[in-house]
């Protein structure tokens, strides 16, 4: 009786841990094969001309990924632009102002936020968003616009890293010691100059993993910014411009391209493009979070 | 002195109106977002949206509902929900309670997870999509399970983690002084986790049922029911986003329509993980 509950507990031992190294290595295994995937473009092109061409003629065998490149950076970063400053002020709010009974309203805005599927905040952007700039924000500056622009996409990604934004902002501020805010307020600090000269400036590496983590979720959205972005392989020159972010180039053409090895090559490397930066990107800033939460909860 | 201390008054009040107007805004956008999907899908919102199949095809037949969207997306759900409490409940079993505190390991794990959350879904479809080529899978309710997985595990196995390292040591260490193996000790865990793991399991389904891009190579499109796992099958979001490229108003009607259930599920499903998380919390003292 005693041996088999050993057996057992020995079997379900090596079970576990064999399904958590695959689950460990299931990161390297995705990097790995999109790598190979995205080989034979790069052994056929030089990296350096793939990236910084602005070509895109798939069917002369040209692959420039430069205005996929540049609107997937602008869109992000206009969507950063955005949300940083309203979900600073909010949380900033949330963490010194507001009284628990306050902070209870708002949690589920934020939690029904960041559940909203990305293909519905992509409808209410068309609905609203892109009429919005093509008949009333575009004409003030420039001749005509769809609406389907960086613009469109900035706003639609930014209500859509809102959530993120916040929730790490919160928790960011909520590691800073309690004494050190008690003692600035002691020694006759205001609140707001408290938050300003000891809270902000405490969590600013915190602060800077919350931008870096938005933002890489920002480069990964599809659908949505596939709906308002306007699609058009070229580099944008203005905020009422269309533009054609990676993913969107990706979820338009991957899977009907098998027939061109070249371009299904050229997409997977758009894949591994996407997938290693925001593996970068999460790292550096999960590594920080994780460092801020060592300091501050030893 | 008195000035100063004005100006400093006139800076925090200023601020503070800053911080109501933003979080203000916060809130309006939502309402904004879910009152624009409710007025644009509500005329067309009928029993036949939820019970019909589409008649003359999705894409430019003018009758019928959604139903093949319906049922697909709960069959790729149950079944990725299936395979990821499988692969994920073990997983964090093993780094909280077979593994001492702090462990290098467990922490590369939830390290590669908390990676693994960040990786966008079009990655994770582009990457099903090539494995599915690889092993000879055609576009269909297999393949958007296995890749639907691959999504929500990571959400899975984060908020199980975090539920398991708030329950108290001394349930654990007890059930190991009376005797048992950490596998029995493990069972009865699982089961004081119950409400947790019903707030995770409630929270990947919400993440795995409205993602598009995971689902837009691998599962297909299809105006039927499946009946096979190797048949191709359609799903919610997909049903959004292609009948609103139709040029038909009626099957655009249909679109907002789906977006109105979509909604829907989406709020039931956030507002329950948030009761049950609150009961939990109220179980944990």
């Amino acid at each position: 009786m005693r041996r088999i509950r050993a057996i057992k507990d020995k079997t379900a031992r090596h079970i576990m841990l064999g399904i958590a190294v695959f689950a460990m290595l299931f990161l390297v295994v995705i990097g790995i094969s999109l790598f190979f995937k995205a080989l034979p473009i790069m052994q056929d092109k030089n990296l350096w001309t793939l990236l910084s061409s602005g070509e895109w003629k798939p069917f002369k065998g040209e692959f420039g990924f430069l205005p996929y490149i540049l609107s997937t950076i602008y869109v992000s970063l206009l969507a950063i632009v955005i949300a940083l400053p309203l979900s600073l002020l909010t949380s900033i709010y949330l963490n010194t102002y507001a009284s628990r009974h306050l902070r209870r309203i708002f949690q589920p805005f934020v939690d029904v936020l960041s559940g909203i599927p990305s293909v519905i905040y992509g409808v209410w952007g068309t609905l609203t968003i892109v009429p919005l700039i093509a008949g009333t924000i575009a004409p003030h500056f420039v001749e005509f616009s769809s609406g389907y622009s960086v613009l469109a996409g900035g706003i639609v990604l930014a209500v859509m890293i809102l959530p993120l934004l916040i929730s790490i902002l919160v928790e960011v501020f909520n590691s800073i010691p309690k004494e050190m805010v008690d003692a600035s307020l002691q020694l006759g600090a205001t609140k707001w100059q408290t938050v300003k000269k000891v809270v902000l400036r405490k969590s600013f590496p915190g602060i800077i993993a919350a931008v870096v983590l938005s933002v890489s979720r920002a480069f990964g959205e599809t659908i949505a910014v596939l709906m308002v972005c306007g699609n058009i392989p070229l580099i944008p020159h203005s905020l009422f411009d269309a533009c054609y972010p990676l993913p969107a180039l990706i979820a338009n053409n991957y899977g009907e391209m098998l027939s061109m090895p070249s371009y299904e090559s050229a997409l997977m490397l758009a894949a591994f493009l996407l997938f290693i930066i925001v593996v970068l990107f999460n790292a550096i800033s999960r590594l920080t979070l994780v460092q801020i939460e060592k300091r501050y909860h030893l | 002195m008195d000035r100063n201390m004005t100006l400093k008054k006139l800076e925090e009040g200023l601020f503070k109106i800053l911080m109501v107007v933003s979080a203000l805004i916060i809130m309006g956008v939502l309402i904004y977002i879910v009152g624009t999907i409710i007025y644009k899908g509500l005329p067309s919102l009928n029993w036949d949206m939820l019970s019909k199949l589409p008649g003359g095809g999705f894409y430019l037949g003018k009758e019928g509902g959604v139903a093949n969207a319906i049922v697909g997306s709960l069959y790729i759900v149950a079944g990725s929900l299936l395979i990821s409490i499988l692969l994920s409940l073990p997983v964090v079993m093993y780094i909280n309670f077979y593994l001492r505190k702090n462990s290098l390991f467990a922490n590369i794990t939830r390290f590669s997870f908390d990676i693994l959350f960040g990786v966008p879904s079009i990655v994770y479809g582009a990457f099903g999509f090539a494995l599915m080529v690889y092993l000879g899978i055609r576009a269909s309710l297999l393949g958007g399970i296995i890749t639907v997985a691959m999504l929500i595990m990571p959400i899975m196995m984060r908020s199980l983690d975090e539920v398991t390292r708030l329950l108290s040591r001394d349930l654990p260490d007890a059930l190991l002084s009376l005797g048992a193996t950490r596998y029995e000790m493990t069972r009865v865990i699982i089961r004081q986790l119950m409400p947790g793991i019903v707030t995770s399991v409630l929270l990947a389904i919400g993440r795995g049922i409205g993602d598009a891009a995971t689902v837009l190579f691998t599962a297909g499109y299809t105006d039927n029911i499946p009946h096979a796992l190797n048949q191709p099958v359609a799903t919610l979001p997909l049903a959004i986003f292609f009948q609103l490229g139709s040029p038909v108003e009626e099957v655009q009607n249909r679109a907002y329509a789906s977006a109105i259930i979509l909604t829907v599920i989406i709020l039931i499903l956030s507002f329950s993980a948030r009761y049950f998380s609150s009961r939990y919390s109220k179980h944990k003292i």
